[in-house]
């Protein structure tokens, strides 16, 4: 397989509102192989995108369920087979004094899940990436916003994908480098 | 903007003070903040304060390092006040943690935009008293070195925990706050991370916060992912929050001492963290902003809404020391109301009646307006709530254990220096932390802090 000259072409805005404009229209004119960055989220760049739901609250809820019933199948096994103890005549399995545990586990790998599953589904941590060949994509995290059509969208050309980006009165067009 | 005004002649107070003040740019907004960091170099007054701060830290590691080869003798605890300072000074610490989590995580879920520029540094708040929280316990059991011994692993002794215990709720509270706390704050300082490794001109710096930024680069897709992580995270982090204050009571209530076994200690003991937690904040973030020039970012109106929060807690915590003693008197058991008694007019009498003017009538003066106006006033009422939420443990742990069943065993309880040594110590350790979260991270959410500004919002022109 050759590599392709270019693995995009950027541009760069100045006003958030113009990002949301060449985004929404991209989306229109069919391209998909996209993204836009920016350096806060945008709400009406995810609606312009299309970008509704995602995995993350299903992989927090797994987490979640197995964390307290792992917490708790711990201190039944513990209290129960491994190291019985009669602590004051309470029954080996005492549910009620379980709860704050089974509680904290339930948390813990919930929120492990959480930050974990984020940065998977993200690809972090990512240590090259060709958006980073723009020399002023460092704004990206500051003030300037981005959007890089891919050239593996099946619709990228390189004139005519720069011309269309061209329309929404971008600072610059750029092509960004593999 | 006509509506504003008539807003403003309707309702006096609506004309309060905005979260920033007004002609900062995203620009500017990230130039302001990163600066601090990258740029602008360390005051001098850093390096005074520094020093001090660093001085008190290697004094609790040498009273930490003196305990290790002595023991737990060096302290004033025996019998029969086992817990002491230790304790006094664990719950103390957890509970000042609090209130960067409630600011971090529930105002988040409640949409108050004024938590935007405060939560960053009361985040790092939580974990650097969690951190001095943590210390305590862990030399109380008399031999740190053997402290896993808490956790449920298999080993050559055949043993495991007791699930049943107070004690070993506590190890899995503290243990997943201070986890969910430290992947909450990493989590926000992603994006600000990058920022930092694309504004530093030094190579080294470059280089680790580009490490720590692990290739952040501002993705639409990222940050929708981002966004409901954050989300979730705060939804976990408040029940947590709740939770960890609860289960510290708890190693209280479960008891059945005088004055600790007391289905009111819950709920009283998290609004009190609360309140001890909004005066720290307070006392770091009025420093912070005159130093650091901060004041359009840090503005009046997140001190007076700090000193909302704290009047209103500090009100639930007064209605737990009536209610205390209420019930010591009502419930007719004779031990209860001899510990009422004790505690308001016996040896420690003037630590009580301390504690009820450092928590239940100091704050009262944030009734008045001008008191939540007034930088100094806030100042010094979050300097007597600091010493009043410590009174308050001081009063709960020793009264109730010097003189409980059998007047046989009754005893005194005075600190040593070493308990001295230590609680200042870890005091010191404290804001040594803070010294350097300031120097080495941006103090403020940078990109929160955008996303407050009027130009970020996107006017559709279609739907």
């Amino acid at each position: 397989m050759s590599t392709p000259r270019v693995w995009g072409l950027m541009a760069e805005f100045d006003k958030p509102a113009d990002l949301v404009r060449a985004c929404r229209a991209a989306r229109e004119a069919g391209y998909r192989r996209m993204d836009a960055y920016t350096p806060f989220p945008m709400e009406a760049v995810f609606d312009a995108l299309e970008l509704h739901k995602n995995a993350m609250p299903i992989i927090v809820l797994c987490g979640g369920i197995l964390g307290g019933l792992g917490g708790l199948a711990l201190q039944y096994w513990v209290a129960v087979v491994a190291y019985p103890l009669n602590i004051g005549g309470k029954p080996f399995f005492s549910l009620p004094a379980f709860i704050p545990v089974t509680f904290e586990c339930t948390i813990l790998l919930a929120a492990l899940f959480c930050v974990l599953g984020m940065l998977a589904l993200n690809g972090l941590p990512m240590p090259y990436h060709p958006v980073f060949n723009v020399p002023s994509f460092a704004l990206a995290t500051r003030d300037k916003f981005f959007l890089c059509i891919e050239s593996a969208d099946p619709r990228f050309d390189l004139e005519g994908t720069r011309k269309f980006l061209e329309q929404f009165g971008p600072r610059s067009v750029s092509e960004v480098e593999p | 903007m006509a509506v504003e005004t008539r807003a403003t002649e309707l309702h006096p107070e609506a004309h309060r003070p905005p979260v920033i003040e007004p002609g900062y740019s995203f620009g500017t907004v990230t130039d302001k903040i990163s600066s601090i960091v990258l740029t602008r170099g360390a005051p001098r007054g850093w390096w005074l304060g520094f020093v001090a701060v660093f001085s008190m830290t290697m004094m609790l590691f040498y009273s930490l390092g003196y305990l290790v080869v002595i023991g737990t003798g060096i302290w004033g605890v025996n019998v029969p006040v086992g817990w002491g300072f230790a304790i006094i000074n664990f719950v103390w610490w957890i509970g000042i943690g609090h209130a960067g989590t409630l600011i971090s995580a529930i105002l988040l879920l409640l949409r108050q935009d004024w938590r935007t520029s405060i939560n960053r540094f009361a985040e790092a708040m939580t974990l650097f008293a969690v951190a001095q929280a943590g210390i305590f316990p862990l030399v109380h059991v008399g031999r740190p070195w053997l402290g896993y011994w808490l956790f449920p692993y298999p080993n050559t002794m055949g043993t495991w925990p007791q699930f049943r215990s107070p004690l070993m709720w506590d190890v899995f509270a503290v243990s997943t706050y201070a986890t969910v706390s430290a992947l909450f704050w990493f989590i926000g300082l992603i994006p600000d991370l990058a920022t930092l490794r694309d504004r530093a001109d030094n190579r080294a710096a470059k280089i680790i916060y580009g490490m720590l930024a692990m290739g952040w680069r501002g993705s639409a897709q990222h940050w929708h992912r981002y966004e409901t992580a954050y989300l979730l995270l705060a939804g976990l982090a408040t029940p947590l929050v709740l939770s960890v204050h609860t289960v510290v009571s708890f190693d209280f209530a479960i008891g059945i001492v005088p004055g600790w076994h007391s289905t009111i200690f819950p709920p009283y003991f998290v609004a009190g963290a609360i309140y001890a937690g909004f005066a720290m904040v307070l006392l770091i973030a009025i420093p912070l902003r005159w130093v650091y020039g901060l004041e359009d970012f840090i503005t009046m109106r997140h001190l007076q809404n700090m000193a909302k929060v704290m009047m209103a807690t500090g009100l639930i915590v007064f209605y737990g020391y009536i209610m205390e003693a209420f019930f010591g008197w009502y419930g007719g058991n004779k031990y209860e109301w001899y510990m009422t008694k004790n505690r308001v007019v016996g040896p420690y009498g003037p630590t009580y009646w301390a504690l009820i003017f450092c928590n239940g009538l100091a704050p009262q003066i944030f009734w008045f307006a001008w008191a939540r106006s007034s930088i100094a006033c806030l100042f010094i009422v979050s300097i007597i709530v600091s010493i009043g939420m410590w009174l308050e443990r001081f009063v709960i742990v020793v009264t109730s254990l010097h003189r409980d069943f059998v007047p046989s065993s009754w005893g005194m309880y005075y600190p040593t220096r070493w308990d001295l040594m230590t609680y200042f110590g870890t005091i010191g350790f404290f804001i040594t932390l803070i010294f350097l979260f300031i120097r080495l991270l941006p103090m403020i959410s940078i990109f929160e802090m955008r996303t407050i500004l009027p130009e970020a919002e996107v006017k559709e022109e279609h739907a």
